[in-house]
């Protein structure tokens, strides 16, 4: 398994150094520079700029600065927030998207898990409706609409959470509501399907007929087969969680790093673009690998090799 | 079971007791939650530019002279000054008891440092043409002097001398702008590049940096060293950045914050109904025009953009389009603007719409232009309300029978497009003053001026007019030249002037001093909460 492991590490190599390329040329390609401002800067003043952050030079020998840099850990300075590299706003951004992300990424498992399956148990009973309908809203209505209606109910008429901000768990807590809801929604509706769909299988009735009590049917086995699916979904779903959210980091003024890619963008400031393409990138390729090593643990099919 | 619940919910109850006892010792403290357009590029003021930045500067620094509450001019580092009888030689007695935060005084030397420094090629300054009036910085900005050569002398510790080049009216106004701030030449010259962290900053302004969170806060406290400290209500001021205006209201109405730098205009008919007089619209030194490009042939006779410019209803773009955060235009240089005669106004401006648009057919025909013949293309940036106000034009423009279709662009390539004299018919821009002085506006449409004459129009009455103006040292006489300037731009108008921007600002009831003024500049150290 180690070797496993770091035979995909060794793979993710080329594969972020396709990514990176692609992304160096591309944001290239978009008009305008981090420097074209509403309210046009001196040609004289421009050439000090462009001199300054290497940008007189032909966009290859950029290219390999930025690859030779990257190479070392070193992201660049950021255009647009010039008192910082891209490296210290991940280092202060990340941690706070991780947080925000991971906790509403634990509770959408948890109770994602348990409302899917308790609604396949009762299935076509009031409880399995409730929990479909709740699931089919929470997947339809979207973040930007359930964002701001949270601050507006319990932050401006009932006074009872901040409005917006960070800093204390009180902070938290509409921002990971409105980040878990549509994944609750999502998680139950995929664990619902996949534990009917397990509990029609063969060897869970071979289970029943062997006379195991339910709960050790459905708890260790039904379940182990019907998370699969909910397991694969968690893969990318968890790398978009953690690298922040555009929309909530916005509306609740939280400073993760999932506006960076926005702003970043729109302000054509290249580095940090790079390095939030670099950073999700990173994210992305780990947690398909947690994926795959989760499968060939879960499911005695999968093995690696 | 029971028995931990117990302790939980006594634990919890400990908790919150310490919590608000923490509080209860925090207000002894005046917090003001300061609601801002954006976070800054970099807190090194000399390589600033926005008005953002601008707000953020002002309670960290003092210039020579500052803003007070209504945005007049009054001393700051400086107690007094005299100017030679030229007009170009200005000399600043320092006050003596100006220090910085870490105790060192303030003299004309940290003056001295920061001029040159901005000028400084390798700074890159992007205002630093701001203080081209001083004699030698623009040459010492392209590299073909020595910094030292800046006409800017330390006469003694408290002793300032500045030269200029020409007489300049506006040039103590100009000075307000953070380009004119000092810098503490020691910890730059110590930290480099991260002389603005934390820690390592010290500034001469009412407030000091504590802390920098992008995204989250900038916040700063109350400088004991500050001479005016007696004078500061506020003890600690933090300026959250909020790019999504509705999320600063809704912040608002909570009570997170007490004022915000800007409105959520879809949201104007709800403030006016529920925000009373914490709903602040004010005019501002700005102006909303629609460049049109006159090399093109169709649009080559000024009585072609008479006729456009006659057909635009303009009450209804500023209280319909923009819910009245915007006044409607007949000039470009603003009302209220320092240093001037009140500005020409197109001959039509009282006129009835109807009447408006019968001469503009006129026009139109006069000049050659057979109805329906003409088609222009309107283009603008990325914008709820560019959009609506293309849309409502299009409509306007389709009464005097000029068709036109509408192309929209993203905001950072669209500048680049009109300053690269791009293929356009008619676009639309918009200009926030940097002081309160006509020749800021005016000097767009200068030819050689090739950065912002996106008409690309040439004038050379125009251009004799603003060279007059520049060595004319009587204010009145050379407020007569900039008149005569504006009218020939309106008579020919390359741009048409549409609208006058005005502030939009959320102040809370609570917080006290906030003065509006046409440069909407507030400092902190003007401003009380109270609780």
């Amino acid at each position: 398994m180690i070797l496993y492991v770091l035979r995909r590490l060794a793979s993710a190599i080329p594969t972020l150094f396709i990514i990176v390329t692609i992304a160096f040329f591309m944001i290239r390609l978009a008009p305008g520079g981090p420097f074209s401002l509403e309210r046009p800067l001196d040609p004289l003043i421009m050439q000090n700029l462009e001199r300054a952050y290497n940008f007189d030079k032909p966009l290859w020998q950029q290219y390999l600065i930025y690859l030779g840099n990257l190479a070392q850990g070193d992201l660049g300075p950021s255009f647009t927030r010039r008192d910082f590299s891209v490296g210290d706003l991940f280092r202060t951004g990340l941690p706070v998207s991780i947080q925000l992300g991971g906790i509403a990424l634990s509770i959408a498992l948890v109770v994602g898990v348990f409302l899917g399956a308790l609604a396949a148990l009762r299935q076509n009973s009031w409880v399995d409706y409730m929990v479909v309908g709740t699931a089919t809203l929470g997947i339809t209505v979207p973040t930007f609409v359930i964002a701001p209606l949270l601050s507006l109910f319990f932050g401006v008429m009932m006074g009872w959470l901040p409005a917006g901000g960070w800093g204390t768990w009180r902070h938290m807590v509409l921002p990971v509501a409105t980040l878990a809801l549509p994944q609750i929604a999502i998680i139950a509706r995929l664990t619902r399907g996949a534990t009917i769909e397990t509990l029609r299988s063969n060897h869970i009735r071979t289970a029943r007929a062997y006379g195991l009590p339910a709960h050790v049917v459905v708890g260790v086995h039904a379940l182990r087969a019907a998370i699969l699916p909910v397991v694969s979904y968690l893969g990318p779903t968890a790398a978009a969680l953690l690298t922040g959210s555009v929309v909530v980091e916005t509306i609740f003024g939280i400073p993760g790093i999932g506006r960076y890619f926005v702003q970043g963008a729109l302000g054509r400031d290249y580095t940090l673009v790079m390095g939030t393409v670099v950073v999700i990138a990173c994210f992305v390729i780990a947690f398909n690998l947690i994926v795959d090593i989760l499968y060939a643990w879960l499911d005695p099919r999968v093995r690696f090799d | 079971m029971m028995h931990s619940l117990m302790r939980a919910a006594l634990l919890s109850t400990a908790l919150a007791a310490g919590l608000g006892l923490m509080a209860g010792g925090a207000l002894a403290e005046v917090v003001y939650n300061r609601g801002n357009d954006t976070d800054p590029t970099t807190l090194d003021h000399q390589k600033t530019s926005t008005v953002a930045e601008g707000n953020i500067m002002r309670d960290l620094y003092e210039g020579l002279v500052v803003q007070d509450a209504k945005a007049a001019v009054v001393p700051g580092v400086a107690e007094s000054w005299t100017v030679s009888e030229d007009g170009l030689v200005y000399t600043f007695k320092l006050r003596a008891d100006a220090k910085w935060s870490n105790g060192d005084p303030v003299t004309a030397g940290d003056f001295v440092f920061a001029y040159q420094r901005i000028q400084k090629p390798e700074t890159a300054a992007p205002y630093a043409n701001m203080l081209f009036p001083m004699v030698n910085a623009e040459a010492i900005n392209k590299g073909e002097k020595q910094p030292s050569e800046l006409g800017v002398k330390a006469i003694d510790d408290q002793t300032l001398e500045i030269t200029l080049n020409a007489p300049t009216p506006y040039f103590l106004e100009l000075l307000t702008h953070q380009t004119g701030y000092p810098l503490h030449q020691a910890s730059v010259e110590k930290f480099g590049e991260e002389f603005t962290r934390p820690g390592n900053m010290v500034t001469n302004g009412a407030y000091m940096l504590e802390s920098f969170t992008p995204n989250d806060k900038i916040a700063m406290r109350k400088n004991p060293q500050f001479h005016d400290a007696a004078n500061v209500k506020i003890d600690v001021v933090n300026f959250i950045p909020f790019e999504d205006r509705a999320t600063c209201l809704r912040r608002f109405e909570a009570g997170e914050v007490q004022s915000c730098s800007d409105l959520d205009n879809q949201q104007m008919d709800y403030m006016k109904a529920n925000l009373g007089k914490q709903l602040r619209i004010a005019p501002y030194l700005g102006t909303y025009y629609l460049p049109v490009k006159v090399k093109k042939e169709k649009l080559a006779d000024p009585r072609v953009r008479q006729a456009i410019s006659m057909a635009i209803d303009r009450d209804f773009l500023a209280n319909q389009i923009w819910r009245g955060s915007m006044l409607p235009a007949y000039s470009f240089v603003p009302p209220g603007i320092g240093n001037y005669t009140e500005s020409p106004v197109l001959p039509y401006a009282k006129d009835d719409l109807l009447d408006r648009e019968d001469a503009a057919k006129a026009l139109l025909k006069e000049a050659g232009v057979a109805e329906g013949s003409l088609s222009v293309e309107l283009r603008h940036n990325t914008g709820e309300n560019h959009k609506n106000t293309m849309t409502a034009l299009s409509d306007m423009l389709k009464n005097i029978g000029i068709s036109s279709t509408i192309v929209e662009m993203e905001g950072t390539g669209y500048f680049d497009y009109m300053k690269q004299d791009g293929d356009f018919d008619i676009t639309r821009a918009g200009w926030i003053g940097d002081y309160s002085d006509p020749q800021n506006f005016l000097f767009l449409f200068e030819s050689d001026n090739l950065g912002f004459n996106y008409p690309r129009w040439v004038s050379p009455e125009y251009d004799a007019l603003m060279k007059k103006a520049a060595v004319t040292n009587n204010i009145e006489e050379r407020a007569g030249i900039l008149k005569q300037a504006e009218e020939i731009l309106l008579k020919e108008l390359p741009i048409i002037p549409i609208m006058y921007y005005s502030s939009g600002s959320l102040v809370s009831d609570k917080l006290k001093g906030w003065e509006d003024n046409v440069m909407n500049v507030h400092g902190s150290r003007w401003l009380s909460i109270e609780p």
